[in-house]
């Protein structure tokens, strides 16, 4: 056998990075962790890929009632339906990635303390099914859109731009409240409230042009706007988002690099108090 | 020649308690604030840390076989977490050679609801094999397991032996260097104990380095050849096995075969000693399984109980009684003496019979009506020897062979 090059394990002095070079050497990890959780939620479940539409669809209906027939909110001149579906499409994608990504080293703790593997490749791993569920809305929506005539504009091409953002804030947010979970189980309680308000604080089923004009920047703190503004403007020709967009993606960069900064610092811990 | 695994000044601490381990959210915070209110609270209380490892150094040449021994709570599977960078160390630092496997648990990874096939490679992904490599070996896997037409079923439909067959499988057919195995034969069945000795054999022989945990010590005597002592987190002995895993062995059974009872003050009959030795002197609690051995009872009798009759069993550690004796079994006149009041010594001489291994002796005392002692685990038993290559039976009779030329009957 060659000599090859030792690999060592000491305590690491000072702040720590994560090893983006080793998760890539782990990619195949981490697409079959992905599978399985996809296998897993698929069998065995009589209308299989069907269900991704569950919740866009119950939302869809939900809010038309509610928001359109009852309160008449405007939907910056779409039909609110799709404008509702739009919402509901990419606020499932972040608060799916994102539950799942918090829930992701506790789903797999006999991994974390048995084997060796970079860590982050759990919760990057259980995000990446949420894109299979997007997909099949993709498809509904597309649907619609073709029957109702309304057509997007090239913009449309930057969709998976704005996918890449729902991801990376669902994954951001949720490498911080992952590590905060591996310490205390009953995270998650406060993490289903957080989602439930962060829902209403998040134009999904109202446009942002609700909010006050001297608001906006205020409201563009809440990354989800700026997200779902361009999401609507990709896929459905609305106005193209203002200048706020640009404080929402920040904040995202600033949620991923602190994610990357608390797992990072909190990682060498997981397998001793997991 | 090359080391392939290095340590030095090793430690590994634990926190205990303070609400740090699997703690809530709302212990964190009535922690937080009742240490504000005592103001300038100790932060931490010393005495919650368990150092699982202390001052361990260690070499490992590329291709030997280490066995790791030592009581429960000793430290070996943190060991073997931190060469598995599983944890890191406290102080001190490990190193490695190679690509390391570790097989702390038998099919860590394994999901239920997916088929045989699917775990197969989910978990050869987890053990760091990659795709192609898995695809290769995939009957090779297959045929190990013993699976065969199960392989598309999903793993909840097999037996719990079918399970770890597979998931051994997979583990036996990863290409590492250096191989980190933590008590995986305290599962499964006789034939599939061999099957992993057999195949750890294999890898030995084929220059990995391997480094084995486990209680069994004849499969360490067997697989290892060296061995580290661990106790307390230290180190208390490193270098050839059957060195280490006697001074083990001598330690971990002290006098186990020699110990006194208070007298009972509610029964006219009392176990008041019990003494485990060779026949021909010897230490108590060590002895070889070749020569007979005796077992010494010291009972107190304080008035005459017409009929009493006393037996001494042996058991192996999981409760198979193998020999059950008692004193009225020899068809003298009954017990005579041991009936009347005083304090008797009764002593039972036993032939080589068993194995070499641990057991119980248990002493009952009685007539045909009550049972007056019952001593379960009154002493314990150590043979030390060879199982020559049959570990699995209990008992060696020892039994007369002759071969004749055989006339037509
Ligand atoms: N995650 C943990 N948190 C706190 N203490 C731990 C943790 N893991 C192990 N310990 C402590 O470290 C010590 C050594 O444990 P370890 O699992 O290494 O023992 P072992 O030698 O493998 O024992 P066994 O033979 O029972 O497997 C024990 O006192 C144990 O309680
Ligand atoms: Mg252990």
């Amino acid at each position: 056998m060659s000599p090859s090059a030792w690999v060592e394990n000491r305590p690491t002095a000072g702040r720590r990075a994560l090893d983006w070079r080793e998760v890539w050497r782990y990619r195949e990890l981490v697409a079959f962790l992905a599978l399985r959780d996809i296998r897993v939620r698929y069998k065995q479940a009589a209308f299989g890929m069907l269900w991704a539409l569950a919740q866009p669809l119950a939302g869809l209906l939900v809010f038309t009632l509610v928001f359109d027939r009852l309160a008449g909110v405007p939907s910056d001149g779409v039909p609110y339906p799709l404008f509702v579906l739009v919402g509901m499409t990419f606020w499932t994608l972040f608060s799916g990635g994102l539950s799942a990504a918090t829930a992701s080293l506790v789903a797999n703790s006999s991994l974390v303390t048995k084997v060796y593997f970079p860590r982050v490749a759990a919760p990057l791993a259980s995000v990446l099914p949420r894109l299979v569920d997007l997909s099949v809305t993709l498809v509904l929506l597309a649907l619609l859109l073709a029957v109702t005539g309304t057509l997007p504009g090239p913009q449309v091409l930057l969709l998976p731009l704005v996918v890449l953002w729902a991801v990376g804030l669902a994954f951001g947010v949720g490498l911080t409240l992952a590590t905060v979970q591996v310490r205390f189980r009953d995270a998650h309680h406060a993490l289903t409230l957080m989602v439930q308000l962060w829902l209403y604080a998040s134009p999904v089923a109202y446009p942002s042009s609700l909010v006050p004009a001297e608001w906006r920047w205020a409201y563009a703190l809440n990354p989800v706007a700026g997200l779902l503004d361009s999401a609507r403007w990709v896929l459905l020709d609305t106005r193209p988002p203002a200048a706020p967009v640009l404080v929402s993606l920040a904040v995202t960069g600033l949620l991923l690099v602190l994610g990357v900064r608390v797992f990072a610092a909190g990682e060498r811990r997981f397998a001793d108090v997991i | 020649m090359t080391n392939a695994i290095e340590v030095e000044g090793l430690g590994k601490r634990y926190r205990l308690g303070e609400g740090l381990a699997s703690g809530t959210l709302r212990d964190a915070v009535s922690d937080g604030v009742a240490r504000a209110l005592r103001r300038g609270g100790r932060s931490r209380d010393e005495a919650a840390d368990v150092w699982a490892l202390r001052d361990v150094d260690l070499a490992v040449p590329q291709g030997a076989s280490l066995g790791i021994v030592g009581r429960n709570g000793a430290g070996k599977s943190t060991l073997l977490k931190v060469l598995a960078r599983i944890t890191e160390p406290t102080v001190g630092v490990s190193r490695t050679r190679g690509a390391v496997g570790s097989l702390l648990e038998v099919g860590t990874g394994f999901h239920p609801e997916l088929t045989g096939r699917e775990n197969v490679f989910l978990n050869a992904a987890v053990l760091g094999m990659p795709r192609a490599v898995v695809a290769a070996r995939l009957d090779d896997i297959v045929d190990f397991s013993g699976i065969g037409r199960f392989l598309d079923t999903p793993v909840k439909r097999y037996s719990s032996g079918m399970y770890l067959r597979l998931a051994f499988a997979v583990a036996a057919h990863v290409d590492a260097d250096v191989l980190l195995v933590d008590e995986v034969l305290a599962v499964g069945d006789a034939e599939f104990q061999r099957r992993c000795l057999g195949r750890m054999e294999d890898l030995g022989r084929s220059g990995r380095t391997v480094v084995f945990i486990s209680h069994n010590l004849d499969a360490v005597l067997r697989l290892c050849s060296t061995a580290l002592w661990l106790d307390g987190g230290r180190v208390r002995g490193v270098g050839r096995t059957a060195d280490v895993v006697d001074d083990y062995l001598r330690e971990a059974t002290p006098d186990a075969g020699r110990r006194s009872f208070a007298e009972d003050p509610d029964s006219p009959v009392s176990l008041l000693g019990i003494d485990v030795r060779e026949a021909d002197g010897g230490s108590a609690g060590r002895l070889r399984r070749e020569e007979p051995f005796v077992v010494e009872v010291d009972l107190g009798v304080r008035e005459r109980v017409p009929g009493l009759d006393l037996a001494v069993s042996v058991e192996t550690l999981n409760g198979v009684r193998l020999l059950d004796e008692a004193l009225s079994d020899t068809a003298q006149s009954g017990p005579g003496p041991l009936a009347g009041p005083g304090r008797h010594r009764v002593s039972l001489t036993l032939p080589p019979l068993l194995m070499p291994g641990e057991y119980l002796v248990n002493v009952w005392a009685g007539t045909t009506y009550e049972t007056l002692v019952w001593e379960h685990g009154a002493a314990r038993l150590r043979l030390e020897g060879s199982h020559q290559a049959r570990p699995d039976r209990l008992l060696a009779a020892q039994g007369v062979w002759t071969v004749t030329a055989a006339a037509p009957r």
